[in-house]
Protein backbone atom coordinates (compact mmCIF):
# COMPACT_ATOMS: atom_id res chain seq x y z
CA UNK A 1 0.00 0.00 0.00
CA UNK A 2 2.68 2.62 1.32
CA UNK A 3 4.65 0.81 -0.74
CA UNK A 4 2.66 1.76 -3.80
CA UNK A 5 1.91 4.96 -2.89
CA UNK A 6 5.38 5.85 -2.65
CA UNK A 7 6.43 4.33 -6.35
CA UNK A 8 2.79 6.91 -7.45
CA UNK A 9 4.89 9.71 -5.96
CA UNK A 10 8.17 9.18 -7.81
CA UNK A 11 6.73 8.52 -10.84
CA UNK A 12 4.91 11.45 -11.13
CA UNK A 13 8.01 13.64 -9.56
CA UNK A 14 10.24 11.99 -12.55
CA UNK A 15 7.61 12.94 -15.19
CA UNK A 16 7.03 17.04 -13.52
CA UNK A 17 11.08 16.66 -13.45
CA UNK A 18 11.61 15.52 -17.39
CA UNK A 19 8.62 17.52 -19.10
CA UNK A 20 9.58 20.71 -16.83
CA UNK A 21 13.03 20.72 -17.41
CA UNK A 22 12.78 19.81 -21.36
CA UNK A 23 10.43 23.34 -21.17
CA UNK A 24 13.37 24.70 -20.44
CA UNK A 25 15.52 23.50 -22.38
CA UNK A 26 13.74 24.74 -25.52
CA UNK A 27 12.27 27.69 -24.24
CA UNK A 28 15.13 29.26 -22.00
CA UNK A 29 16.69 32.51 -23.81
CA UNK A 30 20.32 31.51 -22.57
CA UNK A 31 22.23 28.18 -24.44
CA UNK A 32 23.41 27.52 -20.70
CA UNK A 33 20.67 27.34 -19.22
CA UNK A 34 19.41 25.20 -22.20
CA UNK A 35 22.26 22.66 -21.64
CA UNK A 36 21.66 22.50 -17.67
CA UNK A 37 18.34 22.06 -17.91
CA UNK A 38 19.31 19.04 -20.48
CA UNK A 39 20.52 17.45 -17.70
CA UNK A 40 17.65 17.05 -15.37
CA UNK A 41 15.68 16.14 -18.88
CA UNK A 42 17.78 13.27 -19.53
CA UNK A 43 18.30 12.07 -16.04
CA UNK A 44 13.88 12.43 -15.90
CA UNK A 45 13.92 10.12 -19.06
CA UNK A 46 16.46 7.73 -17.47
CA UNK A 47 14.07 7.29 -13.96
CA UNK A 48 10.97 6.93 -16.24
CA UNK A 49 13.18 3.46 -18.38
CA UNK A 50 13.22 2.13 -15.12
CA UNK A 51 9.45 2.40 -14.70
CA UNK A 52 9.29 0.29 -18.33
CA UNK A 53 11.58 -2.34 -16.43
CA UNK A 54 14.23 -1.55 -18.82
CA UNK A 55 17.58 -1.61 -16.21
CA UNK A 56 20.16 -1.60 -18.44
CA UNK A 57 19.23 1.00 -20.61
CA UNK A 58 18.52 3.51 -17.99
CA UNK A 59 22.31 3.27 -16.67
CA UNK A 60 23.69 3.53 -20.02
CA UNK A 61 21.45 6.79 -20.46
CA UNK A 62 22.76 7.71 -17.14
CA UNK A 63 26.77 7.13 -18.32
CA UNK A 64 26.37 7.69 -21.73
CA UNK A 65 23.83 10.82 -22.81
CA UNK A 66 24.06 12.73 -18.44
CA UNK A 67 27.84 11.44 -17.83
CA UNK A 68 29.56 11.88 -21.56
CA UNK A 69 27.89 13.83 -23.89
CA UNK A 70 26.31 16.14 -21.87
CA UNK A 71 29.53 17.00 -20.11
CA UNK A 72 30.87 17.65 -23.67
CA UNK A 73 28.49 20.27 -24.39
CA UNK A 74 28.53 22.25 -21.47
CA UNK A 75 32.53 22.22 -21.85
CA UNK A 76 31.66 23.47 -25.62
CA UNK A 77 29.00 26.18 -24.03
CA UNK A 78 31.72 27.43 -21.56
CA UNK A 79 34.36 27.74 -23.70
CA UNK A 80 32.34 29.70 -26.20
CA UNK A 81 29.86 32.30 -24.21
CA UNK A 82 31.21 33.31 -21.52
CA UNK A 83 34.77 33.54 -21.56
CA UNK A 84 35.49 36.62 -25.07
CA UNK A 85 32.49 38.37 -23.75
CA UNK A 86 30.56 37.82 -27.33
CA UNK A 87 27.05 36.94 -27.28
CA UNK A 88 26.32 34.06 -29.80
CA UNK A 89 22.60 34.22 -31.44
CA UNK A 90 20.26 31.93 -29.59
CA UNK A 91 16.84 32.71 -31.21
CA UNK A 92 14.73 30.81 -33.95
CA UNK A 93 14.71 30.56 -37.26
CA UNK A 94 12.56 28.99 -39.83
CA UNK A 95 9.25 28.46 -37.81
CA UNK A 96 6.97 27.47 -40.47
CA UNK A 97 9.78 24.71 -42.10
CA UNK A 98 10.41 23.21 -38.60
CA UNK A 99 6.56 22.12 -38.51
CA UNK A 100 7.29 19.11 -41.16
CA UNK A 101 10.02 17.50 -39.19
CA UNK A 102 8.36 17.62 -36.04
CA UNK A 103 5.11 16.90 -37.06
CA UNK A 104 7.18 14.01 -38.45
CA UNK A 105 8.65 13.00 -35.45
CA UNK A 106 5.67 13.57 -33.48
CA UNK A 107 4.04 11.13 -35.67
CA UNK A 108 6.28 8.19 -35.27
CA UNK A 109 6.70 9.09 -31.94
CA UNK A 110 2.67 8.37 -31.21
CA UNK A 111 2.61 5.42 -33.62
CA UNK A 112 5.43 3.64 -31.18
CA UNK A 113 3.16 4.83 -27.71
CA UNK A 114 0.12 3.39 -29.25
CA UNK A 115 1.49 0.48 -30.89
CA UNK A 116 3.48 -0.97 -27.78
CA UNK A 117 1.96 -3.05 -24.95
CA UNK A 118 3.53 -0.90 -22.21
CA UNK A 119 2.23 -2.68 -19.39
CA UNK A 120 2.74 -6.14 -20.10
CA UNK A 121 6.56 -5.45 -20.66
CA UNK A 122 6.97 -3.07 -17.44
CA UNK A 123 5.15 -6.17 -15.09
CA UNK A 124 7.39 -8.82 -16.72
CA UNK A 125 10.26 -6.68 -14.47
CA UNK A 126 13.22 -8.92 -15.36
CA UNK A 127 16.93 -7.83 -15.41
CA UNK A 128 17.80 -7.34 -19.06
CA UNK A 129 21.49 -7.03 -18.98
CA UNK A 130 22.24 -10.78 -19.45
CA UNK A 131 19.20 -11.04 -22.24
CA UNK A 132 20.65 -7.70 -24.12
CA UNK A 133 24.54 -8.97 -24.10
CA UNK A 134 23.52 -12.28 -25.76
CA UNK A 135 21.62 -10.42 -28.25
CA UNK A 136 24.35 -7.91 -29.34
CA UNK A 137 26.64 -10.57 -29.57
CA UNK A 138 24.79 -13.33 -31.52
CA UNK A 139 21.43 -12.08 -33.45
CA UNK A 140 22.71 -8.46 -33.72
CA UNK A 141 26.11 -8.62 -34.11
CA UNK A 142 26.39 -7.12 -37.57
CA UNK A 143 24.71 -4.12 -36.87
CA UNK A 144 26.39 -3.73 -32.79
CA UNK A 145 30.10 -4.49 -35.20
CA UNK A 146 29.21 -1.56 -37.76
CA UNK A 147 27.78 1.15 -35.34
CA UNK A 148 31.10 0.78 -33.41
CA UNK A 149 33.09 0.97 -36.36
CA UNK A 150 31.31 3.92 -37.47
CA UNK A 151 32.34 5.35 -34.20
CA UNK A 152 35.41 4.61 -34.51
CA UNK A 153 36.02 6.78 -37.62
CA UNK A 154 34.21 9.22 -36.30
CA UNK A 155 36.38 9.21 -32.93
CA UNK A 156 39.93 9.08 -36.08
CA UNK A 157 38.07 12.23 -38.42
CA UNK A 158 37.49 14.20 -35.22
CA UNK A 159 40.67 13.97 -34.21
CA UNK A 160 42.30 14.90 -37.70
CA UNK A 161 39.95 17.81 -37.88
CA UNK A 162 40.99 18.87 -34.90
CA UNK A 163 44.67 18.55 -34.84
CA UNK A 164 46.88 21.07 -37.13
CA UNK A 165 48.46 19.91 -40.05
CA UNK A 166 51.53 18.91 -40.57
CA UNK A 167 52.38 21.97 -43.04
CA UNK A 168 50.49 24.60 -40.65
CA UNK A 169 52.91 23.45 -37.76
CA UNK A 170 56.46 24.35 -39.60
CA UNK A 171 54.87 27.90 -39.67
CA UNK B 1 4.20 -2.00 6.00
CA UNK B 2 6.84 -4.25 7.60
CA UNK B 3 8.91 -4.52 4.56
CA UNK B 4 8.14 -0.70 3.63
CA UNK B 5 9.78 -0.21 7.48
CA UNK B 6 13.06 -1.88 6.96
CA UNK B 7 13.61 -0.19 3.67
CA UNK B 8 13.38 2.97 5.55
CA UNK B 9 15.43 1.91 7.90
CA UNK B 10 17.70 0.60 5.71
CA UNK B 11 18.16 4.08 4.07
CA UNK B 12 18.37 5.76 7.15
CA UNK B 13 20.66 3.71 8.67
CA UNK B 14 23.26 3.55 5.75
CA UNK B 15 22.85 7.56 5.27
CA UNK B 16 22.82 8.58 9.08
CA UNK B 17 26.11 6.29 9.26
CA UNK B 18 27.85 7.81 6.10
CA UNK B 19 27.46 11.28 7.30
CA UNK B 20 28.97 10.42 10.65
CA UNK B 21 31.77 8.66 9.33
CA UNK B 22 32.14 11.58 7.14
CA UNK B 23 32.29 13.93 10.04
CA UNK B 24 34.73 11.76 11.73
CA UNK B 25 36.78 11.27 8.15
CA UNK B 26 37.28 15.65 8.66
CA UNK B 27 38.78 15.06 11.83
CA UNK B 28 40.99 11.88 10.72
CA UNK B 29 42.25 14.05 7.72
CA UNK B 30 43.39 16.85 9.88
CA UNK B 31 44.99 14.93 12.40
CA UNK B 32 46.95 12.65 10.11
CA UNK B 33 48.41 14.83 8.62
CA UNK B 34 49.15 16.56 11.91
CA UNK B 35 51.07 13.53 12.42
CA UNK B 36 52.60 13.09 9.25
CA UNK B 37 54.21 16.08 9.11
CA UNK B 38 54.90 16.15 13.12
CA UNK B 39 52.34 18.52 14.15
CA UNK B 40 49.53 18.12 16.74
CA UNK B 41 46.58 18.75 14.76
CA UNK B 42 43.08 20.07 15.74
CA UNK B 43 43.07 19.03 20.04
CA UNK B 44 41.20 22.38 20.95
CA UNK B 45 37.55 21.64 21.04
CA UNK B 46 36.35 20.77 24.01
CA UNK B 47 32.93 19.92 25.74
CA UNK B 48 32.63 20.63 29.31
CA UNK B 49 36.99 20.88 29.55
CA UNK B 50 36.38 17.55 27.91
CA UNK B 51 38.73 16.92 24.54
CA UNK B 52 39.06 13.34 23.94
CA UNK B 53 42.12 13.93 21.00
CA UNK B 54 39.98 16.55 19.35
CA UNK B 55 36.97 14.49 18.39
CA UNK B 56 34.62 17.65 19.02
CA UNK B 57 36.50 19.25 16.28
CA UNK B 58 33.93 18.14 13.41
CA UNK B 59 31.15 19.35 15.68
CA UNK B 60 32.77 22.99 16.37
CA UNK B 61 33.16 22.61 12.30
CA UNK B 62 29.33 22.29 11.83
CA UNK B 63 28.12 24.49 14.06
CA UNK B 64 30.71 27.17 12.82
CA UNK B 65 29.61 26.64 9.23
CA UNK B 66 25.89 27.00 10.46
CA UNK B 67 26.35 30.56 12.00
CA UNK B 68 28.78 31.60 8.76
CA UNK B 69 27.47 34.38 6.52
CA UNK B 70 26.36 32.47 3.36
CA UNK B 71 27.63 34.52 0.63
CA UNK B 72 26.36 34.69 -3.15
CA UNK B 73 28.02 36.39 -5.63
CA UNK B 74 26.21 39.76 -7.00
CA UNK B 75 27.06 38.61 -10.17
CA UNK B 76 27.01 35.04 -10.12
CA UNK B 77 23.78 32.86 -10.89
CA UNK B 78 21.75 32.51 -7.78
CA UNK B 79 19.90 29.45 -8.28
CA UNK B 80 22.75 27.47 -9.88
CA UNK B 81 24.80 28.34 -7.37
CA UNK B 82 23.04 27.25 -4.95
CA UNK B 83 22.36 24.27 -6.49
CA UNK B 84 25.53 23.10 -6.96
CA UNK B 85 26.48 21.66 -3.55
CA UNK B 86 22.95 19.79 -4.04
CA UNK B 87 24.10 18.01 -7.21
CA UNK B 88 27.87 17.79 -5.76
CA UNK B 89 26.54 15.69 -2.99
CA UNK B 90 23.57 13.32 -4.42
CA UNK B 91 25.58 10.86 -6.38
CA UNK B 92 28.31 10.56 -3.78
CA UNK B 93 25.46 9.36 -1.00
CA UNK B 94 23.95 7.80 -3.23
CA UNK B 95 26.29 5.20 -4.84
CA UNK B 96 26.36 3.73 -1.18
CA UNK B 97 22.79 2.08 -1.90
CA UNK B 98 24.14 -0.42 -4.01
CA UNK B 99 27.07 -1.52 -2.08
CA UNK B 100 25.97 -4.90 0.59
CA UNK B 101 27.36 -4.21 3.87
CA UNK B 102 26.09 -7.83 5.13
CA UNK B 103 25.03 -11.17 4.06
CA UNK B 104 21.27 -11.58 5.25
CA UNK B 105 20.00 -11.05 8.77
CA UNK B 106 17.67 -13.43 9.86
CA UNK B 107 15.43 -12.60 12.66
CA UNK B 108 13.11 -15.51 13.14
CA UNK B 109 11.62 -16.12 9.60
CA UNK B 110 12.13 -12.42 8.53
CA UNK B 111 15.13 -12.47 6.02
CA UNK B 112 16.80 -8.87 5.72
CA UNK B 113 19.54 -8.59 2.91
CA UNK B 114 22.10 -6.06 4.37
CA UNK B 115 22.02 -3.65 1.38
CA UNK B 116 19.52 -0.80 0.30
CA UNK B 117 19.21 -1.79 -3.21
CA UNK B 118 20.06 -5.42 -4.87
CA UNK B 119 20.19 -3.57 -8.02
CA UNK B 120 20.82 -6.45 -10.94
CA UNK B 121 22.93 -3.31 -12.65
CA UNK B 122 24.91 -2.60 -9.45
CA UNK B 123 28.02 -1.50 -11.31
CA UNK B 124 26.44 -0.25 -13.87
CA UNK B 125 24.70 2.23 -11.30
CA UNK B 126 27.88 3.26 -9.59
CA UNK B 127 29.55 4.11 -12.88
CA UNK B 128 26.10 6.19 -13.98
CA UNK B 129 26.29 7.91 -10.60
CA UNK B 130 29.99 8.42 -10.77
CA UNK B 131 29.49 10.43 -13.84
CA UNK B 132 27.21 12.87 -12.09
CA UNK B 133 29.47 13.99 -10.21
CA UNK B 134 31.15 16.31 -12.70
CA UNK B 135 28.07 18.61 -12.76
CA UNK B 136 27.91 20.06 -8.84
CA UNK B 137 31.93 21.12 -9.49
CA UNK B 138 31.52 22.05 -13.38
CA UNK B 139 27.87 24.56 -11.99
CA UNK B 140 29.84 25.75 -9.27
CA UNK B 141 32.47 27.16 -11.18
CA UNK B 142 30.30 28.71 -13.78
CA UNK B 143 27.89 29.97 -11.50
CA UNK B 144 29.83 32.26 -9.33
CA UNK B 145 31.27 34.58 -12.17
CA UNK B 146 34.59 34.14 -11.22
CA UNK B 147 37.29 33.27 -13.73
CA UNK B 148 39.37 30.76 -11.18
CA UNK B 149 35.81 29.01 -10.51
CA UNK B 150 35.24 28.32 -13.97
CA UNK B 151 38.83 27.25 -14.97
CA UNK B 152 38.46 24.83 -11.68
CA UNK B 153 35.11 23.84 -13.39
CA UNK B 154 36.68 23.07 -17.11
CA UNK B 155 39.37 21.32 -15.36
CA UNK B 156 37.22 19.67 -13.38
CA UNK B 157 34.83 18.55 -16.14
CA UNK B 158 38.25 17.38 -18.43
CA UNK B 159 39.81 15.27 -16.29
CA UNK B 160 36.79 13.46 -14.77
CA UNK B 161 35.58 12.71 -18.25
CA UNK B 162 38.80 11.23 -19.19
CA UNK B 163 38.73 9.06 -15.90
CA UNK B 164 35.53 7.88 -16.10
CA UNK B 165 36.64 5.96 -19.19
CA UNK B 166 39.22 4.56 -17.24
CA UNK B 167 37.71 3.49 -14.21
CA UNK B 168 34.69 1.78 -16.56
CA UNK B 169 37.54 -0.45 -18.86
CA UNK B 170 39.56 -1.19 -15.68
CA UNK B 171 36.98 -3.21 -13.65
CA UNK B 172 35.82 -5.02 -17.17
CA UNK B 173 38.50 -7.70 -16.44
CA UNK B 174 36.60 -8.70 -12.94
CA UNK B 175 33.33 -8.17 -14.47
CA UNK B 176 34.49 -11.13 -17.09
CA UNK B 177 35.79 -13.64 -14.17
CA UNK B 178 32.60 -12.93 -12.05
CA UNK B 179 30.47 -12.89 -14.31
CA UNK B 180 27.93 -11.07 -12.79
CA UNK B 181 26.99 -6.82 -12.43
CA UNK B 182 25.37 -7.33 -9.19
CA UNK B 183 27.48 -6.42 -6.21
CA UNK B 184 26.14 -8.52 -3.60
CA UNK B 185 26.57 -11.85 -5.76
CA UNK B 186 30.31 -10.72 -6.91
CA UNK B 187 30.86 -10.49 -2.72
CA UNK B 188 29.22 -13.98 -2.55
CA UNK B 189 32.22 -15.55 -4.72
CA UNK B 190 34.55 -13.87 -3.53
CA UNK B 191 33.80 -16.03 -0.21
CA UNK B 192 34.81 -18.86 -1.72
CA UNK B 193 38.59 -20.34 -1.94
CA UNK B 194 41.51 -20.33 -4.93
CA UNK B 195 43.40 -23.78 -4.89
CA UNK B 196 41.66 -24.82 -1.46
CA UNK B 197 43.14 -22.16 0.91
CA UNK B 198 43.55 -18.22 -0.72
CA UNK B 199 40.42 -16.20 -0.27
CA UNK B 200 38.87 -16.14 -3.84
CA UNK B 201 39.32 -11.88 -3.62
CA UNK B 202 39.21 -10.08 -6.73
CA UNK B 203 42.52 -8.65 -6.12
CA UNK B 204 44.00 -12.29 -6.48
CA UNK B 205 41.63 -12.24 -9.88
CA UNK B 206 42.80 -8.76 -11.09
CA UNK B 207 46.10 -7.86 -9.46
CA UNK B 208 46.55 -5.31 -12.46
CA UNK B 209 42.93 -4.14 -12.50
CA UNK B 210 43.42 -2.90 -9.25
CA UNK B 211 46.64 -1.33 -9.65
CA UNK B 212 44.54 0.50 -12.82
CA UNK B 213 41.15 1.19 -11.09
CA UNK B 214 42.83 2.56 -7.84
CA UNK B 215 44.55 5.52 -9.61
CA UNK B 216 41.52 6.42 -11.66
CA UNK B 217 39.13 6.27 -8.64
CA UNK B 218 41.41 8.63 -6.81
CA UNK B 219 41.56 11.15 -9.82
CA UNK B 220 37.76 10.75 -10.22
CA UNK B 221 37.66 12.36 -5.98
CA UNK B 222 40.07 14.62 -7.38
CA UNK B 223 41.89 14.82 -4.18
CA UNK B 224 45.88 14.91 -4.65
CA UNK B 225 47.98 13.94 -6.94
CA UNK B 226 44.95 14.74 -9.29
CA UNK B 227 43.25 18.39 -7.37
CA UNK B 228 43.68 20.37 -10.26
CA UNK B 229 40.06 21.31 -10.07
CA UNK B 230 40.93 22.62 -6.83
CA UNK B 231 44.52 23.37 -7.14
CA UNK B 232 45.02 25.49 -3.77
CA UNK B 233 48.07 27.00 -4.65
CA UNK B 234 47.45 28.02 -7.89
CA UNK B 235 43.56 28.78 -8.65
CA UNK B 236 41.83 27.81 -5.17
CA UNK B 237 39.49 26.29 -7.64
CA UNK B 238 35.37 26.23 -8.18
CA UNK B 239 34.59 26.65 -4.97
CA UNK B 240 36.56 29.97 -4.50
CA UNK B 241 33.01 32.02 -3.93
CA UNK B 242 31.66 29.67 -1.57
CA UNK B 243 30.99 29.85 1.83
CA UNK B 244 28.95 28.52 4.76
CA UNK B 245 27.20 25.44 4.87
CA UNK B 246 27.29 25.28 0.90
CA UNK B 247 31.08 25.13 0.85
CA UNK B 248 30.85 22.56 3.98
CA UNK B 249 28.48 20.54 1.54
CA UNK B 250 31.32 20.12 -1.02
CA UNK B 251 33.82 19.19 1.53
CA UNK B 252 31.34 16.78 2.81
CA UNK B 253 30.75 15.39 -0.46
CA UNK B 254 34.59 14.98 -0.99
CA UNK B 255 34.80 12.70 2.39
CA UNK B 256 31.81 10.73 1.39
CA UNK B 257 33.47 10.17 -1.89
CA UNK B 258 36.43 9.27 0.04
CA UNK B 259 34.14 6.35 1.98
CA UNK B 260 32.38 5.23 -0.69
CA UNK B 261 35.21 5.16 -2.99
CA UNK B 262 36.99 2.49 0.61
CA UNK B 263 33.69 0.52 0.21
CA UNK B 264 33.54 -0.15 -3.26
CA UNK B 265 37.68 -0.80 -3.28
CA UNK B 266 36.54 -3.56 -0.53
CA UNK B 267 33.75 -4.67 -2.25
CA UNK B 268 35.19 -5.34 -5.45
CA UNK B 269 38.71 -6.37 -4.59
CA UNK B 270 39.09 -7.20 -1.02
CA UNK B 271 35.66 -9.48 -0.61
CA UNK B 272 33.43 -6.88 0.75
CA UNK B 273 32.11 -8.29 4.15
CA UNK B 274 33.86 -11.58 3.64
CA UNK B 275 35.98 -12.89 6.16
CA UNK B 276 38.78 -15.33 5.13
CA UNK B 277 37.36 -18.78 6.09
CA UNK B 278 34.11 -17.35 7.83
CA UNK B 279 31.02 -19.40 6.09
CA UNK B 280 27.35 -18.76 7.37
CA UNK B 281 27.34 -21.45 10.15
CA UNK B 282 31.34 -20.38 11.18
CA UNK B 283 34.70 -21.08 10.63
CA UNK B 284 35.82 -23.88 8.72
CA UNK B 285 39.23 -23.77 8.24
CA UNK B 286 41.57 -25.34 5.15
CA UNK B 287 43.79 -27.21 7.08
CA UNK B 288 40.94 -28.84 9.09
CA UNK B 289 38.68 -27.73 11.91
CA UNK B 290 35.92 -25.48 12.37
CA UNK B 291 34.56 -23.58 14.84
CA UNK B 292 30.78 -22.86 14.87
CA UNK B 293 29.17 -19.22 15.55
CA UNK B 294 25.65 -18.25 16.13
CA UNK B 295 23.97 -16.09 13.46
CA UNK B 296 24.38 -12.94 14.65
CA UNK B 297 27.85 -13.00 15.77
CA UNK B 298 28.90 -14.08 11.91
CA UNK B 299 26.54 -11.04 10.92
CA UNK B 300 28.42 -8.85 13.27
CA UNK B 301 31.98 -10.29 12.01
CA UNK B 302 30.59 -9.56 8.68
CA UNK B 303 29.62 -5.88 9.16
CA UNK B 304 32.98 -5.34 11.31
CA UNK B 305 35.47 -7.03 8.43
CA UNK B 306 33.97 -4.41 5.98
CA UNK B 307 34.35 -1.72 8.40
CA UNK B 308 38.13 -2.68 8.92
CA UNK B 309 38.23 -2.40 5.06
CA UNK B 310 36.44 0.72 4.67
CA UNK B 311 38.88 2.36 7.39
CA UNK B 312 42.00 0.90 5.62
CA UNK B 313 41.47 2.17 2.68
CA UNK B 314 40.54 5.96 3.94
CA UNK B 315 43.88 5.62 6.09
CA UNK B 316 45.64 4.89 2.41
CA UNK B 317 44.23 7.60 0.64
CA UNK B 318 44.49 10.37 3.09
CA UNK B 319 48.24 8.75 3.26
CA UNK B 320 48.71 9.00 -0.12
CA UNK B 321 46.93 12.90 -0.19
CA UNK B 322 49.83 13.64 2.18
CA UNK B 323 52.33 12.25 0.46
CA UNK B 324 52.72 13.32 -3.09
CA UNK B 325 52.94 16.48 -5.15
CA UNK B 326 49.87 17.56 -7.74
CA UNK B 327 50.64 16.45 -11.01
CA UNK B 328 51.02 18.20 -13.99
CA UNK B 329 47.68 19.05 -16.36
CA UNK B 330 50.08 17.14 -19.36
CA UNK B 331 51.23 14.42 -17.17
CA UNK B 332 47.28 13.76 -15.62
CA UNK B 333 46.15 13.64 -19.11
CA UNK B 334 49.04 11.46 -20.26
CA UNK B 335 48.63 9.16 -17.33
CA UNK B 336 44.81 8.49 -18.21
CA UNK B 337 45.40 8.58 -22.47
CA UNK B 338 48.91 6.43 -22.71
CA UNK B 339 49.29 4.46 -19.29
CA UNK B 340 45.81 3.29 -17.21
CA UNK B 341 43.74 2.86 -21.05
CA UNK B 342 46.45 0.96 -23.11
CA UNK B 343 47.06 -1.36 -19.91
CA UNK B 344 42.90 -1.40 -19.08
CA UNK B 345 42.78 -2.57 -22.60
CA UNK B 346 46.00 -5.47 -22.15
CA UNK B 347 43.98 -6.97 -19.26
CA UNK B 348 40.77 -7.38 -20.49
CA UNK B 349 42.36 -9.14 -23.27
CA UNK B 350 44.85 -10.86 -21.15
CA UNK B 351 41.59 -11.94 -18.90
CA UNK B 352 39.62 -12.95 -21.74
CA UNK B 353 42.09 -15.41 -22.95
CA UNK B 354 42.61 -17.23 -19.56
CA UNK B 355 38.92 -17.24 -19.00
CA UNK B 356 39.06 -19.12 -22.60
CA UNK B 357 41.98 -21.68 -21.70
CA UNK B 358 40.33 -22.59 -18.72
CA UNK B 359 35.93 -22.66 -19.12
CA UNK B 360 36.51 -23.71 -22.72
Amino acid sequence: MIIELLTQIIFWAFVILTVGSAIVVVFSKRIIYSAFALLFTLFGVAGLYVFLAADFLAASQLLVYVGGILTLIIFGVFLTTKLHGMSIPEQTHQRYLAIIPVAGIIAILFYVFFSVDWFAHASAAEPTTKDLGKLLLTTYLVPFEVASVLLLAALIGAMRLARPREEDQDD
Amino acid sequence: MLETAIILAKIWGVLLTLVTLAAIMTWVERKQSAVMQDRLGANRADVFGLRIIGLFQPMADGIKMFFKEDFVPPKGDKFLHTLAPIVAFFPAVVIFAVVPFGDVLRIGTLEIPLQVARLNIGYLFILAFGGLTIYGTVLAGWSSNNKYSLLGGLRAAAQMISYEVCVGLSLVGLIMVFGTLQLDLMVKQQGELIFGFLPAWGIFYQPLGFLLFFPAVIAETKRVPFDLPEGESEIIGYYTEYSGLRFGLFYFAEFIEIIVMSALFSTLFFGGYQVPYLYADGFVFPWGGSWNLPHLVVVLLQLGSFFIKIAFFCWLQVLIRWTLPRFRYDQLMRLCWTGILPLAVLNILITGGILLLIKG
